[in-house]
């Protein structure tokens, strides 16, 4: 059965279970690798997408609900990989394993576009449901903060990671 | 894991300039170099250990010879390379390497030793280079070397200030003779322009775009997605499966039993149903349908209760065998001025690894190629090798970064799976267990039981220790992971004292969980110091300085460094003028392991219900002259501060009926955000050589977290998790 959606901004469409989860469609179908499998039960949050601009668990979710819907993954969280919070990440230099990363960013992007300068406490509401196994927390907490502080669309990355 | 690996064998740099202008560099080990010139035939006769190349243009690839899990290493050694190749950072460019035992040493990610293992390594090989590079200057310059110096990637000829960039020295360079690394002249450590400072991870932009990277990222034309089924009984096997009936789902092309391997016993091919789709998800509902019927064997009969019920028997009765003894522990007891006896447990922990377990492989003309994400790629050859009766030299295995290792993937059970899936299958094959697969068929940290006997004389001195240490195994061996050595701490530093041990035979598998057999023993120590020192009526840390104080030298703790960071952490927590009130509470501990000395103080606040919140923890530790990149070590120690926690309060395997009851994060759960407190880290350099840090910053928390309950409740943990003992109290 075909369902269509959008995925970061382009309109595709599968043929797919309609109870297939978002996530395997996702990862298997549109080959696109950057979300992730943890838990399979909305434990974790490595699978998290924007589902029209709401965080949302892709792993739970059947691609049946994302009918006719935006979706959002962290390959499209900025064109170039220059979303203040992708340039924060990288400054402070968040990531060990960097598994849980991209939910994380989808988590804290989210929030960012809901509350642009979040306290402490919105920071655990909104990102508690994403567990990073190395435990990356107080540099996540850090750069929520830096990234509301940074300026959006800019060129070239500030916080590149040196080659 | 504590293993020691000095530079000894001579090794011998290799030259080439191979097609495309680009300088290859690498060590060899073993045998003489052989320097092939510029545009020379017979490179096919080459055989490089590549770990640095240069480009005309000056860029300079430097090899990432060991598998990240997130521990840094692929940023840590190619930083030291670089330093002494004496180039810019921002003018290089990483590569991971395959696993190729003919060109590299150790490559793995285990027991915190790349540091140690390569650091002299690493820089020899980029001071090797960068020697070569001088030569090829002065040679051109027909000047002697000594006028010569290098900055930024240009060798520079001071007397008249002439400048030639590495990328301009390429042929030249090829045709010198290698050094043999011992031979090269290292920078004197002042000098260090990238080791010490904070350079970011090489994969942090390929993180944060979602970039294709970890092994279940990887994809081949054709390839099909797997699951396999095992026995929820480990070790049980398949006496029969529903396959006609899985052949039929949507998605699925093959169903198969999979056989148990040969004499593999627990960490090899263990059997099951493997089902192969279209897509992991097809897969995974297949796997639904299916119905199996196991042979469970005996360990069926395990359970948690059972192990805690003999543990108990075995206590009561003689122990099995003396691991160690000195002095005459029963008479120092029976002269001593107060006697404490407690019984510790710690339980069976799972690894958890964010990335679940996954493996791809593809066997075509007798030749096997395995994507990884593993710890120990060459063990992981031996194993399929052996089991799947492929020789080694038909076998490639890619390493890919890993979502996470904490030990688990220092076997590769889930890589000899995958591997038969692919050689029965006949295409490309992506096994990826299920997160419940990886819970219930872990290497777990194995549980532990001591029974403690300590004496102190009248002066408040620690005279007698005596453990007797309940533990997994069959005679004089011990479960993997399972065992204590005998000069485990406070051996040597305590005149009479006694380390026993019993074992109980054990069929669940057991293994390396980040600061192996620390991260158990440091709490038990540690917390039965605390117990010790109150009972002396000294102060915990006065009384931890005194046990340093005077002993003799020997392998483990160096006394002088584990009293500097005790000092250290003393100084940074405040602890000598903590306020002292029921509800709050700072405990200390130190604990030695993979070769850091780390002493933490934590602080603790907790209700009269017993809610506890831990506001605070300072760490100070000791891993030697350097610290290489300071970004990544504080993310290291606090990780592994956060890490020791979330053991420490929440988690815990129970076996039953020789399965592992827990499954999810829901019933294993792990630390989250809000969790999280401050966390202080500072480190104390010493004139030793640098040493790793992905471990020896876990265990001493655990105690310190329980010392800082006790001040704050006088309730004493001996048991974990913490989350199940009664914190309440009334003043």
């Amino acid at each position: 059965m075909s369902t269509t959606f959008k995925v970061n901004g382009k309109a595709v469409t599968v043929d797919v279970p309609t109870d297939m989860p978002l996530l395997w469609v996702l990862r298997d179908v549109l080959d696109l690798k950057g979300t992730k499998f943890g838990c399979g039960i909305a434990q974790c949050g490595a699978c998290t997408v924007h589902l029209g601009g709401v965080p949302t668990r892709s792993c739970v979710t059947p691609v049946a609900a994302v009918a006719g819907k935006d979706i959002t993954t962290i390959e499209g969280l900025s064109p170039d990989g220059t979303h203040p919070l992708q340039r924060a990440w990288e400054e402070l230099d968040v990531p060990q394993c960097g598994y849980c990363q991209a939910g994380q960013l989808m988590s804290a992007a989210a929030l960012l576009a809901r509350k642009p300068k979040p306290t402490d406490a919105d920071i655990d509401t909104a990102m508690n449901g994403n567990l990073c196994r190395c435990a990356t927390y107080l540099r996540i907490r850090q750069a929520v903060h830096l990234a509301a502080t940074l300026p959006a669309n800019v060129a070239s990355p500030v916080g590149r990671a040196k080659p | 894991m504590k293993t020691s690996s000095p530079v000894t064998r001579r090794e011998f740099v290799q030259v080439a300039l191979v097609a495309g202008g680009a300088l290859v560099i690498g060590t060899r080990v073993g045998r003489a170099a052989r320097v092939m010139g510029a545009g020379s035939r017979g490179l096919a006769d080459f055989v490089p250990n590549p770990f640095i190349r240069v480009s005309p243009d000056g860029m300079v690839t430097i090899i990432a010879q060991n598998p990240e899990i997130g521990q840094g290493v692929k940023t840590m050694l190619p930083m030291i390379i670089a330093d002494e190749l004496d180039v810019e950072w921002q003018s290089v460019r990483i590569e991971q390497a395959p696993l190729d035992t003919s060109k590299f040493t150790q490559q793995s990610a285990g027991g915190s030793t790349a540091t140690p293992n390569h650091w002299t390594r690493m820089r020899r090989v980029g001071a090797a280079a960068r020697a070569m590079l001088v030569s090829a200057a002065a040679q051109t310059w027909n000047v002697p070397e000594g006028e010569c110096t290098t900055t930024a990637g240009t060798v520079t000829h001071l007397p008249t200030n002439r400048g030639l960039k590495y990328g301009d020295l390429l042929e030249r360079a090829a045709a010198i003779p290698a050094p043999t690394l011992e031979s090269v002249v290292l920078k004197d450590p002042k000098n260090f322009r990238i080791i010490g400072q904070r350079i970011r991870g090489v994969d942090n932009h390929a993180i944060v775009t979602g970039t294709p990277l970890f092994g279940i990222d990887v994809t081949m034309p054709g390839m099909l997605c797997a699951v396999i089924e095992k026995c929820p009984v480990f070790a049980g096997t398949v006496q029969s499966a529903n396959l006609d009936v899985i052949r039929t789902q949507p998605g699925v092309k093959q169903a198969f039993i999979v056989e148990p391997g040969q004499g593999n016993a627990l960490n090899g091919l263990l059997g099951g149903v493997a089902i192969l789709a279209d897509n992991w998800w097809a897969a995974r509902q297949a796997r639904t349908k299916l119905r199996v019927v196991w042979n469970e064997g005996a360990t069926a009969e395990q359970s948690s209760a059972g192990f805690s019920d003999r543990a108990g028997e075995l206590a009561r009765q003689a122990p099995q065998r003396s691991v160690r003894k000195d002095g005459d522990p029963e008479a120092a007891l029976s002269g001593a001025a107060k006697v404490v006896r407690a019984e510790y447990f710690y339980p069976f922990l799972a690894h958890a690894a964010l990335e679940p377990m996954n493996c791809t492989a593809w066997f075509r003309d007798n030749k096997l190629e395995i994507w990884a994400p593993t710890q120990s790629p060459a063990n992981g050859r031996g194993l399929v090798s052996r089991t799947l009766g492929i020789p080694e030299t038909s076998i490639t295995i890619h390493i890919t970064r890993s979502g996470g290792g904490f030990g688990r993937r220092l076997n590769n059970d889930y890589m000899v799976e995958a591997a038969a899936l692919a050689v029965k299958a006949g295409v490309p094959v992506k096994l990826l267990w299920t997160r419940e697969d990886d819970i219930r068929h872990d290497f777990y940290r194995p549980a532990g039981f001591h029974f403690l006997t300590g004496g102190v004389d009248r002066s408040g001195k620690l005279t007698a220790w005596r453990d007797h240490f309940v533990s997994f195994g069959e005679g004089e061996r011990f479960a993997p992971a399972a065992g204590l050595g005998a000069t485990e701490f406070p051996q040597r530093f305590v005149p009479n004292f006694a380390l026993d041990a019993s074992v109980m035979p054990l069929g669940v598998p057991t293994g390396f969980l980040r600061a192996p057999t620390s991260n158990g023993v440091a709490f038990v120590v540690q917390s039965f110091l605390d117990e010790l020192a109150h009972a002396a009526g000294t102060d915990p840390l006065d009384f931890r300085l005194a046990l340093l104080a005077g002993a003799p030298d020997g392998e483990g703790v160096n006394a002088a460094r584990m009293k500097g960071v005790l000092e250290l952490v003393a100084e940074k927590s405040g602890w000598a003028a903590r306020k002292k009130e029921r509800g709050r509470g700072m405990g200390v501990a130190f604990h030695y392991s993979h070769r850091g000395h780390f002493a933490e103080v934590v602080q603790v606040s907790v209700t009269r219900q017993g809610g506890l919140t831990v506001e605070k923890v300072w760490v100070a530790g000791d891993i030697g002259s350097e610290v290489i990149n300071p970004s990544n070590a504080e993310n290291q120690v606090q990780g592994s501060v956060l890490d020791g926690i979330a053991e420490a309060r929440f988690q815990e395997i129970t076996i039953d009926k020789g399965r592992a009851v827990q499954g999810n994060f829901n019933d294993f759960p792990l630390l989250r955000l809000n969790q999280a407190m401050p966390i202080e880290v500072h480190f104390r350099k010493t004139e030793f050589p640098p040493t790793g840090l992905g471990e020896p910053a876990l265990p001493p928390v655990i105690p310190a977290l329980c010392n800082a309950i006790f001040e704050a409740t006088g309730r004493r943990i001996r048991r974990l998790p913490i989350g199940k003992q009664d914190l309440s109290w009334v003043s």
